[in-house]
């Protein structure tokens, strides 16, 4: 009788379970339906002339690659931009910005979370307090200062002093290599990782930078992917302070030349395609990255 | 030398032939050009004002031009008269009787219309001499509904910025009211909250209200070439394209009169010289030597807008006695109405642009246009009149 009753409980509970978990890979499906289907119509309409877009966008054919389908876009957008120069300025830019940025914040966050020193909590508070600070409203003040800042230039080989930043890749990397987000970030996750190790190091002979080098860095990879990204993002999609330090076209990054596209009648064809050529390498970098983003969100609680 | 024109090579095209020819043409000064996408331009010339980083030559949107002189960014431009005169007036970018750009063409906004359309619901074709009243216009609108079109115009509400100021503020002042009073430039009262003001917004409302026209349409004309509206309020940039749908059929209409006679936007993109500039006599002759017809009559073929200059029509395509554009030409010569030329349009327009959106929603519109006018005459008084 016994036997009986737990096996029909065993049952249940099997069944509940199967059910959950049903309705749990629907509302999944639903999800990534929905975020996919931005991405798919960006897809599939770069493959159609201007007035088939138009047209299909009032029926599911929106999302489906029927009708006149060609790369004719895609040749139209480098007849247009001149895309893989674009697209070279964005992953220097934002390479050197990620990887400079990466150092940079990572030390400070060390310094202040875990050497001792006075006013450390002062200086944390005002970095934080930058971020209050929205970009747009100290941007123009930005480019007058960038405008007179010194710099080396070389006539015929020889280096000569001169003043301003305007039309340089410097200008479009320096000033966003320290992230207030970043060292805040950092410093967080730093000080999850148990003190007790420096200390040991410490007797072992070991200098602060061997201890943030051999010990906090190792430990600290999903803290490292999580910035790697929340800052690839915003510099990859930089617009407006590009737009408005560089006059060269030849120095321009991927997210100005999105305005080509829009003339008194917008080239939507062109501008899905586009899109699509600029997305890749951000679909590329997050998909490298999900495993560690995914771990450090669980990790250190913050979310992007 | 800056240009608004980066993604539009057929533009840069002729800008290359002409700084070309002009570099060979002499020795003492050589034009570079840099060009930059127009949606992002402005706030590149305010960034490089700010630093002091601007070019000696460079273009901008006619109704900005007040503003900008006014600012000191570009100064007086001392072309001979030989060549301002000859342009249309609206291509010609004025502040406090000065002469500050010119341009090489104008647009023009028109009613597209197909014949066999109109024929069939019987409709009358208005012309320049008799447009269509507005209540003709209202029976019109309200014939082609039932007669199936589901929004008979496409009165282009779903785009932004600028175009609501270019496209709707004419409708305004031909039922008799204004941005601004024109005769001080100091207050929008009574210019914009007047009876005739409310009369035209009433009737914005309406239009949308009774389903004529909708603001969820695309930006462009394809509704009007796929035949899914009746009647398109457009420009002439997009008249190609719908010569080539319609054919024949295609009628290029004036729009209607709101009481005060048809109007029509003008200014388009003109060219300027810098304040800090340091090489004006060189910015000036390059000037001189672009505003030639045949180069004119070039931008004209090339970007499907209006000559400024009457030698350069007759040299343009399109654009001559008996050639298909030629209704545009009539058009901007009879109704065309520059914007206010002072330095407060920026707010005039984006404030214009905000007030007529929530009307379109369903605000309502004596307190709506009260708000817009307070915010401008705020603006205004708050930089002493900027200049008046």
């Amino acid at each position: 009788m016994t036997t009986v009753t737990v096996s029909r409980l065993d049952r249940t509970e099997h069944q509940q379970r199967r059910r959950r978990r049903i309705f749990s890979y629907v509302a999944l499906a639903f999800f990534a339906v929905v975020f996919l289907f931005p991405l798919v119509f960006m897809f599939v309409s770069s493959l159609k002339p201007d007035a088939q877009i138009l047209t299909d966008a009032r029926s599911l054919d929106a999302f489906l690659p029927v009708g006149d389908i060609s790369l004719d876009n895609y040749r139209d957008v480098f007849d247009r931009v001149p895309v893989a120069r674009f697209m070279l300025n964005s992953v220097l830019i934002t390479t050197l910005i990620v990887l400079l940025g990466l150092v940079v914040n990572s030390m400070c966050g060390f310094a202040l979370s875990r050497l001792e020193w006075k006013g450390r909590g002062a200086v944390l508070a005002v970095v934080i307090a930058t971020l209050i600070v929205p970009f747009e409203t100290i941007a123009i003040p930005m480019v007058y200062w960038v405008s007179k800042l010194p710099t080396l230039v070389f006539e015929g080989g020889v280096p000569k002093y001169d003043f301003g930043w305007l039309n340089t890749y410097q200008v479009q990397i320096i000033p966003f290599i320290a992230n207030a987000f970043s060292i805040f970030l950092f410093t967080q996750y730093f000080s999850t990782i148990p003190k007790s190790l420096d200390e040991a190091a410490r007797i072992d002979g070991a200098g602060w930078f061997t201890i943030y080098r051999k010990i906090v860095v190792p430990l600290a990879g999903p803290a490292f992917a999580t910035v790697a990204i929340l800052t690839f993002l915003p510099a990859w999609n930089s617009y407006l302070w590009p737009l408005m330090v560089v006059q060269e076209e030849s120095l321009r990054p991927v997210m100005v030349g999105m305005q080509y596209f829009f003339q008194l009648n917008p080239a939507w064809g062109e501008v899905m395609a586009y899109t699509t050529l600029i997305t890749l390498p951000v679909l590329i970098v997050f998909l490298s990255f999900q495993r560690a983003f995914v771990s450090s969100v669980a990790a250190s609680g913050v979310k992007g | 030398m800056w240009t608004h024109s980066a993604g539009n090579p057929a533009e840069l095209e002729v800008y290359s032939k002409i700084i070309d020819d002009f570099n060979a043409s002499q020795d003492t000064y050589t034009v570079v050009e840099e060009s930059f996408p127009q949606g992002a331009y402005n706030d590149a010339i305010v960034a490089a004002a700010a630093a002091g980083d601007l070019p000696c030559l460079l273009d901008m949107d006619g109704p900005i031009v007040p503003n900008w002189a006014w600012a000191e960014y570009i100064q007086p431009l001392d072309l001979p008269t030989s060549i301002t005169d000859n342009l249309l007036p609206t291509a010609v970018g004025t502040y406090q009787d000065k002469i500050y750009a010119a341009g090489y063409w104008d647009a023009a906004l028109s009613i597209f219309a197909r014949k066999s359309v109109l024929d069939a619901n019987g409709i009358r074709i208005p012309t320049i001499e008799e447009p269509w009243t507005v209540d003709e216009f209202d029976d019109a609108l309200a014939t082609l509904k039932a007669a199936g079109y589901e929004t008979p115009l496409d009165i282009g509400a779903e785009d932004k910025g600028e175009w609501w100021s270019y496209a709707y503020s004419p409708m305004l002042q031909s039922a008799g009211g204004d941005l601004i009073d024109r005769d001080t430039m100091l207050t929008a009262d009574g210019a914009l909250n007047g009876p005739e003001a409310v009369t035209f917004f009433t009737w914005f409302q309406d239009a949308f209200a009774n389903g004529w026209a909708s603001n969820s349409g695309t930006i462009g004309n394809q509704e009007f070439n796929d035949d899914v509206v009746a009647l398109s309020y457009t420009g002439v940039w997009n008249a190609m394209d719908s010569l080539e749908a319609a054919g024949d059929d295609l009628l290029i209409l004036p729009p209607p009169d709101f009481g005060d006679g048809p109007k029509i936007g003008g200014g388009s993109w003109q060219w300027g010289i810098s304040s800090t500039c340091d090489a004006a006599e060189g910015a000036r002759e390059y000037l001189e030597f672009s505003f030639q017809d045949k180069y004119i009559a070039e931008f004209s073929d090339k970007q499907v807008v209006i000559p400024a200059t009457a030698a350069a029509e007759e040299l343009s395509a399109n654009f001559g006695e008996g050639d298909p554009l030629r209704p545009f030409v009539e058009l901007s010569q009879e109704f065309a109405l520059a914007r206010p030329a002072t330095p407060a349009y920026p707010v005039i327009s984006s404030t214009f642009e905000k007030a007529a959106k929530d009307i379109m929603s369903g605000a309502d519109v004596q307190s709506t246009l009260d708000g817009a006018v307070q915010e401008i005459d705020t603006n205004i008084s708050s930089n002493d009149g900027y200049g008046f």
